[in-house]
């Protein structure tokens, strides 16, 4: 059975390029884990059960006393996370339509939009966090601000994919007609990529909930600033209760948002 | 001429029923009512941002020069933010293996199992990286251990979910035939489904270092190592112009690895 076989191809080349990404890989992981080995203090696993009888009892244990504090600051973090994913869903049409390469007709100008996407997408949060709130101030309204230039970016990126993949058919034919720029805006292209949009919209404000959380490290606003005060005055049960807010909410909005966009789509 | 003609036909022969219309204008009309009123929960004043536009150019410009001396001594939490976020993610992908198998309705016919696992992975996914580093860091005290830890459970909930996604699309008239020539369960997913997912696997893995490099930003905050505790530091001192060299290794180093992971992710996919 074996004889019959063909031989197995020797493809040199491949097995070259295998062994150098499984040595660079080595390497890497050589230099990650011994860094981190060196940097930990292993002490930290000394007493670790008397360390877990303090916290964790209190942590499933919340102070029901708090509710209305922790809902408020909760019910902020969405507020920040919603004015800034609609500011971001309305930034991104523009950005989109340059970024999308059948809408211009310059490659050079139209590489150039993608790019400033890209460059807002790499940016983290808590970069344009801390710039906000040393230049206008902490509070949550730096938060909106942060929460809006750093989500049109993706935003961008997809709305500029969906123009991309729309029938440019309808929007000959409308030329053909001598339609000018907006009514083949409002008439062509709208129709066909509005409900895409709102949905990536939405899935973008499930993705800002999560990131208006750690606004608060920086005094941006929103639940972050909470969770700093109850972990630094080692107040576990409010801090369960805000752990337990934050799943049911983010759970809710996460279900109503994935209900909505499958009747959009 | 033309342009009333046209307004007139648009009346006459409107794309869509009336009732959608409707429909879609008061959706619209709650959106902004409700953006109007975050606004104002939020103390959002864009006015205020027009005004004081002088004094926020200045405040801005209390960050420059950056201090370019203080670079060198944000160099060494950079590397440890990285080691800390390729170790997290090995972890995490080690676990996730399982894991994902577990929440894949191709693999697993076990309704119990595979609902149970679901719902643990989503209930992973709902908390934020900041309240798990904060909590991990109660539980073993400050260092970069409890950082990884978060790090590790944070990645997981996204990476398992994406990974398990993509077993349910695979096909599965290859396991059937595996199995139908009597290969046991760790042969069906060792000749059916790993080469099925591989790519996608290995792109998963790369965008979720990605990110825990972005959120291992968060964990210095919190005293779980990395570069956010200097920036934490120089932002309590006020020292602004230190604050912005740090940040621009930062985002130097972002990119960098950004533009790398994603020439990788391009090749394998």
């Amino acid at each position: 059975m074996a004889q019959i076989l063909p031989p197995k191809p020797h493809e040199k080349k491949k097995r070259v390029r295998n062994w150098s990404i499984f040595v660079i890989l080595a390497v890497i992981y050589v230099w990650a884990f011994k860094g981190v080995y060196d940097r930990s203090d292993w002490s930290i696993f000394n007493n670790l059960g008397e360390k877990f009888n303090r916290v964790i009892p209190k942590l499933f244990n919340p102070d029901w006393s708090q509710t209305e504090k922790v809902w408020e600051y909760i019910i902020e973090t969405v507020f920040i996370a919603y004015a800034g994913t609609l500011i971001a869903a309305i930034l991104a049409v523009p950005f989109g339509f340059w970024a999308a390469k059948n809408m211009v007709k310059s490659p050079i100008w139209n590489t150039l939009g993608k790019w400033v996407l890209i460059l807002d997408r790499t940016f983290p949060e808590l970069i344009l966090a801390i710039l906000f709130v040393i230049t206008i101030g902490p509070g949550p309204f730096a938060g909106v601000l942060t929460i809006g230039l750093t989500a049109f970016g993706m935003l961008g990126k997809l709305y500029a994919e969906i123009i991309e993949s729309i029938d440019m058919k309808v929007v000959e034919a409308m030329e053909a007609n001598g339609a000018n720029k907006m009514q083949i805006l409002f008439y062509a292209i709208f129709p066909q990529v509005l409900p895409e949009f709102l949905s990536f919209a939405l899935y973008r404000f499930e993705i800002d909930i999560r990131a208006s959380t750690i606004l608060g490290l920086v005094g941006a606003g929103g639940i972050g600033t909470l969770i700093v005060i109850a972990a630094a005055n080692r107040n576990w049960e409010q801090l369960g209760l805000i752990l337990l807010g934050i799943i049911v909410v983010v759970s809710v909005i996460d279900f109503a948002s994935t209900k909505i966009r499958k009747r959009l789509v | 001429m033309t342009e009333k003609n046209n307004q007139q036909h648009s009346n006459v022969y409107s794309l869509y029923p009336r009732k959608l219309k409707l429909q879609i204008s008061f959706v619209f009309l709650i959106v902004i009512l409700f953006y109007f009123y975050s606004l104002n929960e939020t103390g959002s004043d864009f006015l205020r941002l027009l005004f004081d536009f002088p004094v926020i150019i200045n405040k801005l410009m209390t960050m420059f020069p950056p201090n370019w001396d203080y670079i060198p001594v944000a160099i060494d939490p950079l590397i440890e933010t990285v080691q800390i976020a390729v170790v997290a993610t090995t972890f995490s992908i080690l676990i996730c293996i399982p894991a994902s198998l577990m929440a894949a309705n191709t693999i697993v016919t076990n309704k119990f199992v595979y609902q149970t696992t679901r719902s643990i992975l989503n209930i992973l996914r709902t908390i934020p990286d900041i309240l798990l580093a904060t909590i991990f860091v109660s539980l073993f005290g400050i260092g970069i251990i409890p950082g990884i830890l978060a790090l590790t459970i944070f990645s997981l909930g996204l990476l398992a979910k994406l990974l398990s996604e993509t077993i349910e699309t695979i096909d599965t008239r290859q396991l059937d035939a595996i199995r139908s020539t009597g290969g046991n369960i760790f042969q069906v997913i060792w000749y059916g489904v790993v080469p099925q997912v591989l790519p996608q696997f290995i792109s998963y893995g790369l965008y979720v270092f990605e990110l825990n490099v972005r959120a291992s930003l968060v964990l210095g905050f919190v005293g779980a190592g990395g570069i956010g505790s200097i920036i934490d530091t120089q932002l309590n001192f006020l020292k602004y112009q230190n604050v912005m060299a740090i940040l621009i290794v930062l985002l130097v180093a972002v990119i960098l690895i950004e533009t790398v992971s994603n020439m990788l992710r391009r090749r394998v996919v």
